[in-house]
């Protein structure tokens, strides 16, 4: 049966967009995950994978095209040998091929895995990705769970995985009575920390200490899997390069008592973090090729300031995005940072919140964390590792002395920023950092 | 002769029986009912059905009476009895042949007479069927299901003659209207019928040994029910037993003990309507492991007896006594033989329970008192009739709609409603206990205006304090 290709909505808000370029042509074979073509919105270009197979009977709207609506049909897909329809087909039962946009080269990422032992953030898709129409996906993503809505009321109060509860009701439907059988049982709570679950080394005959732990099987929540997939595509794909700067930073937790004080009345209160954001931003402006992004046939130079920055939630790592952070005050920011790392760890944040962004900043500092490299969270160019501000001893005219170093990491796409290039960013950024008054400026 | 070997022999078929044999078929099974009486049993031939059809004559000669409330004149507004009770009968009679019609559909095998268990041979079960004729033929089946349903419970110094005292089954088919009628008993059954002779002009006298009528219901129902009755003209007396009834010719003196008082009351006509028990007998239950508790058939979850491949429903089994439960049973019974996967016992909480008394009564889950026993915290919303558009028109004003939650987690435990065509209504809240909505849902939902519904949707809001129309 002939079934429409739909233009694809990319972000929720998202209305038309370009149909930038055709990968396919007319009566070629396509296999579901082969790109078809390429978007263009305002903020950036994603790629367009097919999720059916089957041939290209009809491309209905020609590259270049300007302002094509979301959900019109831009392509005919039939099976090989049936004929061609001249129209689109009716549009209800259209959607069910819609495209869905390329997880590798769709626009900023949200989410960050959180790579152990030396591992570094790295970037992963929203798992609820393709936002407005919903796409049946082949074999994954998130599927719906049925649950009746007391079950689902309960579980929320008692902090119950539905995921993991399986239902006695009609279809397989989660009833009160599956909700409370899981509560009774103790199983079903919230998705346990992967590591957690990981099997330890295999107790040997030499340490019988050990009790012997039973492995079990914990499944890929939607979350994991995008964190994986991005970051394993991240690292094959984008040639990093790693830039390692000492920051002394006496001054800026000087300059951070004194804002503190002053912002005690309004009960603001700006974080290492929150400065280092803000010292992001500026130099950010001075150096736009940083805050770029990387297309197969062009370098986009971000117009604005975004800083995703990683917070740590149950569920994974995710970004929410300090907008323009070039044109706000540090107390601004640490606001802004405050309600929405609060939002994130609740699963609260819209889309918009998290996604995009030209930049990432990843502070592992509070856990200690001396110096680390970071994955970069594509179409982003570069992801900053914060480490832990420490008393050093370092030599300053000779004589050796203690200073607050703070070591941070510049992990750069090579494509775009050259050695030299993210050398003076960090440079800039050393200004800033340093001389915190210059944010002022 | 007719096939004597099935999968499956149902004894008895009343809305347990038959509704459980016609489920055994569409799964496949061969099956066979028996029935001593009446295809359909006492629901549809002495119970549920003429009842209903006697209310309804009822209902509207009380609204023959009261034309002129609605601009209406109706002269000499009068009654046949004798009609009243053929029009039931006629009813009654046309479901019944519904019923053979069904079996028939179904390619169920009738068998006239009364079954009994009669051991085992060969691994199946062995059932006998003895006919008014006392010729018995012998049947086997795989499994069993015991369908024989109850009969009015006769009281020692109480029991019914058929002719002074009655029970149902002659209240049924009154010849006349008593001029007085005393009724022992508050439970459905009494209460419809009180309802019935009082709307015809009988002085009707009500004796409940508990402390309201309608003890089922929810407190506030009983007494909002009390009321209605009363203004009717009833006269109720609670925490009362009638103690002996002395029978003359052509009337029945009472002796009533209520309070530590004792006063006597002479009567036309008694009906006793003190509960039922259940048919256990001449069932061959004797030397099985079927055990009989007060005379209910005490059975698990899925209707099993404990007695290999025999099960049993309904009423016999006990309470609540209604159709739509024994159905239900049976049907759950007959998937349990089939082996169905993912079967769900029957919650009695989410069993509705209806009285056609006027004003009407239905209720499904928790009355508010139980819930609290229950250790519930609970949000109660009440709406009463004359804040609906649609009850005021019809000239019902007169009701009251009350929702219980639980207040942790919005599950609706119980709705109790009194008032026009509440009976019609209840199974709103019976879907959303069933589908186990909360308030947000319920809230959600659109009822549609002018409707008696939309009372239930304000009473789901005022537990919430968020009513409309009050």
């Amino acid at each position: 049966m002939a079934i429409n290709i739909l233009m694809p909505a990319l972000s929720p808000t998202m209305t038309e967009g370009k149909l930038a370029k055709w990968h396919v042509k007319e009566g070629d074979k396509i296999t579901s995950g082969q790109v078809l073509c390429e978007i263009e919105t305002d903020k950036a270009t994603m790629e367009v994978e097919a999720v059916d197979e089957g041939v290209i009977g009809k491309i209905l709207v020609a590259e270049g095209t300007e302002a094509v609506q979301v959900n019109a049909p831009i392509a005919i897909l039939v099976e090989e040998g049936e004929a061609v329809p001249a129209a689109p087909a009716a549009p209800a039962p259209a959607a069910k091929p819609a495209p869905q946009p390329a997880a590798p080269s769709s626009s900023p990422s949200p989410l960050v895995g959180e790579g152990r032992g030396g591992g570094a953030p790295a970037p992963a898709a929203v798992p609820a990705a393709p936002p407005t129409p919903t796409l049946p996906h082949k074999g994954g993503g998130s599927e719906r769970i049925f649950a009746s809505p007391l079950a689902k009321r309960i579980a929320a109060d008692a902090g119950i995985d539905l995921a993991k509860v399986s239902g006695s009701g009609p279809h397989g439907r989660i009833v009160k009575a599956d909700v409370e059988a899981a509560r009774s049982a103790g199983t079903a709570k919230p998705a346990p920390k992967p590591s957690a679950a990981a099997p330890g080394p295999a107790p040997t005959a030499a340490q019988p200490v050990y009790p012997t732990g039973e492995s079990r099987k914990v499944p890929h929540n939607s979350i994991r899997k995008v964190i994986a997939k991005r970051l394993t595509e991240a690292k094959q794909q984008i040639p990093h390069i790693y830039l390692t700067v000492d920051y002394e930073i006496d001054a800026l937790l000087a300059a951070r008592q004194a804002i503190n004080a002053v912002g005690e009345k309004s009960k603001i209160k700006v974080s290492v973090n929150d400065m280092v954001i803000k010292a992001c931003a500026q130099a950010l402006r001075d150096h736009p090729e940083v805050n770029a992004a990387w297309t197969d046939t062009d370098m986009i130079l971000n117009g604005t300031v975004d800083i995703s920055v990683a917070v740590a939630t149950d569920r994974g790592l995710i970004t929410p995005i300090v907008r323009n952070a070039d044109l706000k005050g540090v107390g601004r920011i640490a606001t802004e940072m405050k309600d929405l790392a609060a939002r994130a760890r609740d699963g609260k944040l819209k889309l918009e919140e998290f996604q995009g962004g030209g930049f990432t900043i990843s502070n592992m500092g509070m856990y200690g964390i001396k110096d680390f490299a970071a994955v970069i969270n594509p179409p982003q160019a570069c992801i900053l590792a914060v480490g832990a501000g420490e008393q050093r001893v370092v030599v300053r005219e000779g004589q050796m002395v203690i200073r607050t170093i703070m070591s941070c990491t510049l992990s750069a796409d090579h494509r775009i920023v050259d050695g030299s290039v993210g050398a003076q960013f960090l440079q800039t950024l050393k200004g800033y950092i340093e001389q915190p008054a210059a944010m002022l400026l | 002769m007719a096939d004597t070997s099935f999968d499956l022999i149902v004894i008895g078929t009343g809305p347990g029986g038959y509704v459980a044999a016609i489920r055994a078929s569409q799964l496949g099974m061969k099956t066979a009912v028996v029935e001593r009486d009446h295809l359909g049993g006492i629901c549809l031939n002495w119970g549920c059905i003429p009842t209903k059809a006697l209310l309804r004559s009822a209902e509207v000669f009380h609204l023959m009476k009261h034309a002129d409330a609605y601009g209406l004149s109706a002269k000499e507004v009068g009654f046949d009895p004798k009609k009243v009770v053929e029009r039931s009968r006629k009813v009654a009679g046309q479901l019944n042949a519904g019923v053979k019609h069904l079996m028939r559909k179904n390619k169920i095998t009738v068998f006239d007479g009364a079954g009994r268990l009669d051991g085992v041979a060969g691994g199946l079960r062995k059932v006998a069927v003895t006919d008014k004729d006392k010729k018995t033929t012998g049947l086997t089946a795989k499994n069993v299901i015991l369908a024989t349903g109850a009969r009015a419970r006769q009281l020692p110094g109480l029991e019914s003659d058929g002719k002074l005292v009655w029970t149902y089954k002659e209240a049924m088919v009154p010849p006349s209207i008593p001029k007085s009628l005393l009724v022992i008993g508050s439970g459905a059954i009494g209460i419809e019928f009180a309802s019935f002779f009082r709307t015809f002009g009988s002085e009707v006298t009500v004796v409940e040994v508990l402390d309201r009528v309608l003890p089922v219901e929810d407190e506030e129902i009983s007494a909002f029910a009390r009321k209605a009755f009363e203004k009717q003209g009833m006269k109720i007396l609670t925490g009362a037993t009638v103690k002996s009834l002395k029978k003359a010719a052509d009337s029945v003196t009472a002796t009533i003990e209520s309070g530590g008082k004792t006063q006597e009351l002479t009567v036309e006509r008694v009906i006793s309507a003190v509960g039922i028990v259940g048919n256990v007998e001449n069932l061959g239950l004797e030397g099985t492991k079927v055990k009989v508790d007060r005379t209910h058939v005490v059975i698990d979850q899925w209707g099993f007896t404990g007695e290999p491949n025999v099960y049993a429903i309904g009423d016999l089994c006990g309470p609540p006594w209604l159709a739509h439960k024994a159905s239900h049973e049976g049907v759950i019974a007959v998937e349990h033989i089939a082996g169905l996967k993912g079967l769900h016992p029957l919650d009695a909480t989410k069993v509705p329970g209806c009285t056609y008394c006027q004003p009407q009564v239905a209720s499904v889950g928790f009355t508010e008192k139980a819930a609290k026993e229950k250790g519930y915290q609970v949000k109660v919303g009440r709406f009463p009739f004359i804040g609906n558009g649609k009850a005021i028109a019809l000239g019902e004003a007169d009701g009251l709609v009350k929702t219980v939650f639980d207040a942790k987690t919005g599950e609706l435990l119980g709705a109790h409603m009194i008032g026009a065509e509440v009976t019609e209504l209840i199974q709103g809240y019976t879907i959303a206990r069933t589908a186990e909505s909360t308030e947000a849902e319920l809230m959600h939902t659109v009822f549609p205006h002018p409707t008696l519904s939309e009372m239930m949707h304000e009473a789901v809001l005022a537990a919430y304090g968020r009513v409309i129309h009050i």
